[in-house]
């Protein structure tokens, strides 16, 4: 089954399926995910039984301003499908998938670690990458990039984005 | 104790921990019950076995592993926030560092994401160079593997030689890109320049070496009473269990899943190349060990298939608006812009002045979108989602390390067996922990 086909069967059960570039993306509400996820797993057919990853990006300018992206793979028919999920900002939340998806367990550690979102349902949601008493999250477009203080007197390094070209 | 530290494992993964140690005394109590204490201890972030800076807490009952938590971070360098920062096209030469085992296929994944936004194509010969270096990069990234997970379980003599043959493939690293590690070769639209002369040469050469010294690796390691004792039976785990953390390469290929990102969705034109996928069914280490082994071979077959093929061409896309302006060439004092091109910037076209300043410090806009290039890398499925907002430079690049995903089978494989086969485990996973903290 090729991608088109493929979005044109997912698109009978989730409106806001896209096809674009050989990739289908689909689109759902938060409280939608698990039920989603389910039914890509489940359905004769689809089987996306393999979770790639998890990833999120932060869109300052929009609402939902976190968005959430599981790619995920068919082992048995090697298709793949993005499902993206938005959060709304200060305080985002969805729930976790590490039910469903044990692989899901340390990339949403990663995505929280990154860009605060919460995982409802995680047994383990910690700081992963960053230290332990690091504040903030740093993958978050509202937090800088930080330069480098030297050794000589006064000296530093601007992040890349403030230096003069 | 135990029981703080299992938190948060993922259910569908715990195994019952076996009563180690809990043989009945005459007096009906367990050895277990008379010594319950269970001992913490810190492997790594330095312990030369943990490839770099892994940092594994295991809970030990004597020389037995109750739990093991992965702690890692400690190579966190912000190679994906680095991207948000730069131009597209410099952004290459970020996640080149992020698997610095494996640079090619970083980059490779990278451009190919970054080409299907921009809707264009690498010319054909800078394709076939591209899976050429792939290759080579497969056998290299696999050498070091045996070297460092020989010297690990106590085999030094396979250390150097891993090390000695992958030294040949890092000179033809050096004399193609003009450096051994991070090259950023292959850039967006095609390759930073063409193959020097006598580059294919010195593959054929080294495609004659090799398929003898793979022999002798298998003749020093696979018959190896002490190599079969460490590895046979040791870190086995079930296939489902490993599927469902996300494990991918020759890891799960050596449980019998023929998963192959490069004959399941073919780039680069590696449909038109003729290779088998091997595949082992033990799921052990030494089944690892005999895929990895298989791997180079099949490498080579389709190195040779690269050599044979390569006609003269262009290595970069002729769009002046996405292409990187240069002509490289080696001249007395090393690789640079060649005097032809210089020439032409300098004294006869304005236009290409511009252009090529404008291309060298602002880059070029990129449609905007998304897209999710997975890529066949010597520890499995390595995956770049780059976002597009439209602008100069990428909105979002996202890193699917293999070695992430690969590094969450740990506590599957270790728990329950001795100390000793933890690093024996955790090597046959190959990880690199430039690709899983990035």
């Amino acid at each position: 089954m090729g991608p088109a086909e493929l979005a044109e069967q997912v698109r009978t059960r989730f409106p806001e399926t896209l096809h674009a570039r050989g990739e289908v993306t689909v689109t759902v509400a938060a409280d939608g995910l698990l039920p989603a996820l389910e039914h890509l797993r489940e359905t004769e057919g689809l089987k996306f039984d393999f979770l790639s990853s998890v990833t999120a990006s932060d869109w300052p300018d929009l609402d939902p301003r976190f968005w959430l992206a599981y790619h995920l793979l068919s082992n048995s028919f090697h298709h793949r499908i993005r499902v993206k999920v938005g959060a709304p900002g200060p305080d985002p939340r969805v729930p976790s998938v590490t039910g469903m998806f044990p692989a899901a367990n340390w990339y949403e550690r990663e995505v929280f670690d990154f860009y605060g979102v919460v995982f409802d349902g995680h047994p383990d949601l910690r700081r992963i990458e960053m230290p332990e008493g690091w504040k903030g999250h740093p993958m978050r477009k509202t937090e800088g990039m930080g330069g480098v203080n030297t050794q000589f007197k006064g000296a530093f390094i601007p992040p890349p984005d403030q230096r003069g070209v | 104790m135990a029981a703080a530290l299992n938190e948060g494992r993922p259910e569908d993964v715990m195994r019952e921990l076996p009563e180690v140690g809990g043989t009945e005394t005459s007096q009906g109590t367990t050895v277990q019950q008379l010594t319950a204490e269970t001992m913490i201890i810190n492997m790594g972030p330095q312990h030369p076995s943990t490839h770099g800076v892994l940092r594994l807490v295991l809970e030990l009952d004597g020389e037995y592993v109750v739990s093991c938590r992965p702690v890692i971070g400690y190579l966190h360098t912000g190679i994906e926030k680095n991207t948000e920062y730069r131009t597209w096209q410099q952004g290459v030469t970020f996640v080149t560092r992020a698997d610095y085992l494996s640079p090619f296929f970083n980059e490779a994944a990278y451009c190919l994401a970054v080409e299907r936004l921009l809707g264009v194509e690498a010319p054909p010969r800078a394709q076939v160079i591209r899976v050429m270096v792939m290759e080579l990069n497969r056998i290299a990234s696999h050498l070091v593997w045996l070297a460092t997970t020989g010297l690990e379980l106590g085999a030094i003599s396979i250390m150097l030689y891993g090390f000695r043959e992958r030294e040949v493939i890092l000179d033809i690293f050096e004399m193609i890109t003009g450096l051994r590690m991070n090259h950023a070769y292959i850039r967006v639209g095609g390759l930073s320049m063409d193959l020097p002369e006598g580059a294919t040469d010195k593959v054929r050469d080294f495609l004659k070496l090799m398929p003898g010294r793979i022999r002798e690796y298998e003749e020093l390691l696979s018959g190896n009473p002490i190599w079969r004792q460490r590895t046979v039976g040791i870190g086995h785990a079930e296939v489902q269990d490993l599927l469902a953390l996300g494990v991918t390469g020759p890891v799960i290929r050596a449980s019998g899943v023929a998963d192959d990102v490069r004959k399941t969705e073919p780039y680069c034109g590696y449909e038109t190349y003729h290779f088998d996928v091997p595949i082992r069914t033990a799921g052990d280490c030494f089944a690892r060990y005999e895929v990895r082994i298989e791997e180079m071979r099949q490498s080579l077959r389709i190195v040779e298939q690269c050599v044979d093929r390569l006609e003269p061409g262009p290595v970069m896309i002729e769009d002046t608006r996405i292409r990187w302006p240069a002509e490289l060439s080696v001249g007395p004092d090393g690789i640079g812009n060649s005097p032809r091109y210089v020439k032409h910037i300098m004294e006869e076209s304005m236009e290409a002045l511009i252009n090529h300043f404008k291309i060298v410090t602002q880059g070029f806009k990129v449609p905007a979108g998304e897209a999710y290039q997975p890529v066949e890398s010597p520890r499995g499925e390595l995956g770049h989602y780059v976002m597009s907002s439209g602008g100069l430079r990428p909105h979002r690049v996202h890193i699917r390390g293999p070695s992430f995903a690969n590094l969450q089978a740990v506590p599957l494989l270790v728990e329950g067996s001795l100390v000793a086969d933890v690093v024996a485990s955790v090597a046959s996973l190959d990880p690199v922990m430039g690709d899983v903290d990035r």
